[in-house]
């Protein structure tokens, strides 16, 4: 196979379109080109965008796209869409809302489906921001799939979350939750000309404020409201984004933020790479089934059989 | 690892019309069948339509037209994906296309064209077929 990672720092959209296939297939080959871009990655600066489905996250990321575009920025856009887990299909859908965006070869977008990954990600979007992050994007812009409440990769993936709402989802008591309420450094209200729009903006603005009498914190989320479809409110929010941005900047914690995701990232890795080497020596030599043999039997409990097992592979600690 | 492999389809509706029940359900039908499948909608140029195709890295592209535009966008979109290195992406038809523009299409380039009232089970079947020798 070619070098995709050498021509997807050269500029190559094909290569940089067929090595975020290998990565979505976990093909084995993806990590060698992984590596081989790291070292140019950290540059873009990572948005994500959340909130129920049809709150309007398709249409503002084209509109932001868009501004950004006007700056002349380079952007790279990752969709998010859930996989079907009864047949593992999906119908990837966010591509319509991004009309604008999709007609400029500047603008880099990959639908992704979930592929039975729960928090609102795919398991590997993260490598694939990391992918147009080396191919030289300025800006990622990563759409979830629409939440509920509690699926917040997004926080640890982005380094601005930005969560979009509309009225006519909820009362007070729903802003006051926990989860996905939590993560935001925005709030967007979007279909801000529908009418319960201004309450939901001083409901979200209360939940702002007992946030900062409950818990100190350097970063206020501001509460802006968007009409997406008719392109209000764009521009100030992306001042808000900026604004965000440099506060991350100035008060060092980009730097924090991002330690903490590398050392998750490299975290999970490993307990990837472990349990796949660790399972393979177990699972290949059919000692497995007759242990379920023996437990289903009830010969033998999983509690004990499982830290024999692991007792087996890791003796002793030195 | 191959078998987390899984083809991806771009449906797309060139031109102006704005007839999309077709490819809407034929959508649904590819996703019920395991397929990955981007909806790009209406009054997609066949610039818009392999860009997506390249930055998606499609396995199909499925066009779908009912006003008459096909003889022109079919090959206009198969000889774009040529020009982008895209040789190998399977390029599919359906809508109203009179059958004797079928052998020009396919003179152009598009595998196959699918008419009212063929089954999707055969639809599916073709493309599972095509894409698995590529």
């Amino acid at each position: 196979m070619e070098d995709l990672a050498a021509e997807v720092l050269q500029g190559s959209v094909r290569a940089m379109a067929r090595l975020i296939t290998l990565v979505e297939n976990e093909d084995p080959r993806a990590f060698e080109f992984l590596g081989s871009i790291y070292p140019h990655t950290g540059r873009a600066h990572v948005l994500g965008i959340t909130g129920s489905p049809g709150t309007g996250k398709s249409t503002l990321t084209d509109k932001i796209t868009s501004v950004l575009r006007q700056q002349e920025k380079t952007v790279g856009v990752v969709a998010v869409d859930p996989s079907s887990p009864f047949t593992g299909g999906a119908l990837l859908g966010d591509r319509i809302r991004m009309q604008r965006a999709s007609g400029d070869p500047d603008v880099f977008i990959r639908s992704m489906a979930t592929r039975g990954n729960l928090g609102g990600l795919a398991r590997t979007t993260a490598d694939v921001i990391k992918i147009m992050d080396g191919f030289g994007k300025d800006w990622v812009i990563v759409e979830t799939v629409g939440v509920g409440q509690d699926e917040v990769e997004i926080a640890k993936t982005a380094d601005t979350t930005i969560v979009v709402l509309a009225p006519g989802l909820g009362d007070s008591i729903q802003s006051m939750k926990a989860g996905v309420m939590e993560i935001a450094d925005l709030y967007v209200i979007n279909k801000a000309d529908r009418s319960g729009a201004d309450a939901l903006v001083t409901e979200v603005r209360i939940r702002v404020e007992q946030d900062a009498q409950i818990k100190e914190a350097a970063w206020r989320a501001p509460v802006l409201k968007t009409v997406a479809v008719e392109d209000q409110g764009t521009e100030p929010l992306l001042e808000a984004i900026e604004n965000h941005r440099s506060f991350l900047e100035q008060s060092g914690r980009l730097k924090k933020v991002r330690r903490e995701k590398t050392r998750q990232e490299t975290l999970s890795l490993l307990k990837e790479e472990i349990s796949r080497n660790v399972l393979e020596k177990i699972l290949g030599k059919g000692r497995f089934d007759d242990l379920i043999d023996d437990i289903v039997a009830h010969r033998k409990d999983p509690y004990t059989s499982v830290k024999e097992i692991v007792g087996t592979i890791f003796p002793e600690e030195e | 690892m191959a078998g987390k492999k899984r083809i991806k389809v771009i449906m797309a509706k060139p031109g102006l019309d704005g007839h999309d029940r077709g490819a809407k359900l034929l959508a649904r039908v590819f996703a019920e069948a395991g397929m990955e499948v981007v909806y790009t909608g209406l009054r997609q140029t066949p610039e818009m339509i392999v860009e997506a195709a390249l930055q998606e890295d499609a396995d199909v592209v499925g066009l779908s037209s009912l006003s008459g535009v096909h003889n022109y966008f079919f090959p206009r979109v198969v000889e774009l994906l040529k020009e982008k290195g895209l040789d190998e992406v399977l390029v599919v038809g359906g809508g109203i296309i009179p059958d004797e523009d079928i052998p020009g299409l396919k003179d152009s380039g598009v595998a196959a064209i699918f008419g009212p009232g063929t089954r999707t089970e055969d639809i599916v079947e073709f493309i599972k077929e095509k894409v698995s020798r590529n």
